[in-house]
């Protein structure tokens, strides 16, 4: 530092050419693994490979070029990263279908994956700066609960699988609301922590090692509380509900820095799902499948633990090197398709392959955290924070589900179970990150152009 | 096809996914380990032009002087004292302005240079034209900005 010469700032590079490689890269991994399952099944490349590769490799080329176009500094991984776990999926499930598995269809997942490029390409073209949404705080928590509820109404709603989770809509067919509903929910949190998180941050009292809150702003936590167990009683479904409240306080915990949050959080989510276990028949039933799955009686009975078992076995099949593609029997496992991709997945490719698969979401959520860090208002912070979160929270509930480390919750993997809903929000998740990636990223406006007087802007 | 090319292919399968995984690693090693293009950068952008006046001149500044904003015209006597600026009211020069921060910037001597640095302001604090990021040696003639006010070092 002895030349007193002005340090430039340096400045990010856009690694679009890495981004281009790596994408590029993992259309030919999954190309590959699609030829695999035919040569495993049929003694030969399958005859769509080309058309299949090459549709994938077009759809993302797409996004890659709205990227480079509308966010020329987004983040050069988060894009090639999501096309690997959305092509293994897509492979997963033609594979399925090969073997006749119920409800597989690789082609309606392959239009659904065009869907949400399309999805993503709009929210970027559309979104030009994330901070809009921080105006439609209350807008985005309003439609959030509309379409939560939406399921509870009359003739849109409908019981699938006995949870009512689905909107019927006519000549389109069915739709998860809940998956868009997390988003609009994410940002909502996000506008409003970022406006009472002072007072959530230092008011109170010191009690032993810890900070408590005053009573009093227990208001928002109690209200995201006794809101996720309506979502878990009314429409019994035990995922959203985690994955909600799950989000809230870790979004309240990255606001506020204060541990506090997060324990009471903790004990009010053990306490209410003890209190609903105690109460209701379907939250009983999944404690029980938790707790032994391995009773006889429980594995014979309908909606028993034989899901779970089975998807264990294939794990267990599965070993360290895994079945290799097609050499598995996936179709054993019921639901392979959505909840249990994951054990279908870890039959075939073992426990090397399933690593490599969480370390691929795990690259994922670590470039939203990243992305978060080097944001530079509190609502991108809290908003990219809150969506790579439930991205993770949301792989932990479901892979510790299947290997039975929690009670199994009836969530999707993101990205790779067959359903179109959570493939679109997740879509535009991805593009909310790239959009923020982008603004992190883009270096700060340097001079100020009037030379020896500073930029005066008038208000 | 046989037994063994399957198998192949399935060691090869797990290997490229693994592959692909310490690619992207690698991609993002600038974040984890803040590497080289941090040292490439400069050189890479070494023909932005530097003021003139920015060439250290012989001895160290004596005063700091407002060459601009409200308080134009005062001046400080350098001495070993750290400087610091800033609208809180114990600040060295007290600036009311609205894009200031409470405590802005800080100037202090070291090895016979004045260094400036940015404590975590609003609006960010400028030497020249680049944004002041970490503790930056101040020349003699650099006009440096925080908020309306632009202050420099003089003999």
């Amino acid at each position: 530092m002895s030349t007193p010469s002005v340090e430039p700032v340096p400045l990010p590079a856009k690694r679009r050419l890495a981004q281009l490689a790596m994408l590029a890269f993992a259309v030919v991994i999954v190309m590959f693994a699609y030829a695999n399952v035919g040569l495993a099944i049929d003694k030969q490349i399958p005859s769509g490979m080309l058309t299949y590769g090459l549709s994938l490799g077009g759809f993302m080329l797409a996004a890659y070029l709205v990227l480079a176009k509308f966010a020329p500094w987004a983040d050069p991984l988060i894009l090639p990263l999501v096309t690997l776990v959305n092509g293994l999926g897509l492979v997963m499930i033609y594979r399925l279908e090969q073997s006749k598995a119920f409800g597989a269809s690789a082609n309606t997942q392959l239009l659904w994956t065009a869907v949400g490029v399309v999805l993503f390409s709009v929210t970027l073209i559309v979104l030009r700066d994330h901070r809009a949404l921080q105006r439609l705080t209350y807008t985005a928590g309003a439609i959030g609960l509309l379409l939560l509820i939406s399921p509870l109404l009359p003739f849109i709603g409908k019981n699938i699988n006995g949870a009512r989770i689905w909107i019927e809509i006519p000549g389109v067919g069915q739709l998860q609301p809940a998956e868009f509903a997390k988003l609009a929910l994410i940002v909502f949190f996000a506008g409003y922590l970022v406006a009472k998180r002072d007072v959530l941050a230092l008011a109170g009292r010191r009690l032993l090692f810890i900070d408590l809150p005053r009573a009093r702003d227990l208001g928002p936590i109690l209200i995201v509380w006794g809101f996720s167990l309506g979502v878990l009683i009314l429409q019994k479904d035990l995922g959203s509900s985690l994955l909600i409240f799950g989000t809230f306080i870790a979004m309240l915990y990255i606001a506020t820095q204060r541990t506090s949050w997060v324990l009471i959080g903790i004990l009010l989510f053990v306490g209410g799902a003890i209190l609903a276990g105690m109460v209701f028949e379907h939250v009983h039933a999944r404690f029980e499948v938790y707790l032994n799955p391995e009773d006889p009686e429980l594995f014979q009975k309908v909606g028993g633990s034989e899901q779970l078992m089975q998807g264990l076995f294939a794990m267990a099949t599965g070993g360290i090197l895994g079945t290799g593609l097609g050499q598995g029997h996936p179709k054993q496992i019921p639901l392979a398709i959505s909840d249990f991709i994951f054990p279908a997945t870890g039959e075939e490719l073992g426990l090397t392959g399933l690593m490599a698969l969480l370390m691929v979401y795990a690259l994922i959520v670590q470039r939203g955290l990243r992305t978060s860090i080097a944001a530079r208002d509190p609502f991108s912070k809290l908003l990219a924070g809150g969506l790579s979160f439930i991205l993770a929270w949301q792989v932990f509930i479901i892979v510790g589900g299947v290997t039975n480390l929690i009670p199994l919750t009836g969530l999707v993997t993101p990205f790779m179970s067959q359903g179109g809903s959570a493939l679109l929000a997740n879509w535009i998740l991805i593009a909310l990150l790239v959009r923020m990636s982008d603004a992190a990223r883009k270096p700060p406006p340097q001079a100020i152009q009037d030379e020896g007087m500073t930029q005066v802007f008038q208000r | 096809m046989s037994e063994l090319t399957l198998l192949l292919i399935r060691l090869a399968f797990l290997a490229l996914l693994w592959f692909f995984v310490i690619a992207a690693v690698g991609v993002i090693r600038t974040d984890l380990f803040g590497s080289r293009t941090t040292t490439a950068a400069p050189a890479r952008k070494a023909p932005k032009p530097v003021k003139p006046a920015a060439k250290p001149k012989k001895g160290e500044p004596r005063q700091m002087v407002v060459i601009g904003g409200p308080l134009e015209g005062t001046t400080i006597t350098l001495s070993e004292t750290p400087i610091t600026i800033g609208r809180a009211n114990d600040a060295t020069l007290v600036v009311s302005d609205d894009y200031a921060s409470s405590r802005h910037a800080r100037l202090f001597p070291q090895d016979g240079q004045w260094i400036v640095e940015d404590l975590g302001s609003t609006n960010g604090t400028y030497l020249d034209r680049s944004k002041v990021t970490r503790p930056t040696p101040v020349p003699l003639g650099v006009p440096i900005r925080i908020g309306k006010t632009v202050i420099e070092l003089r003999k």
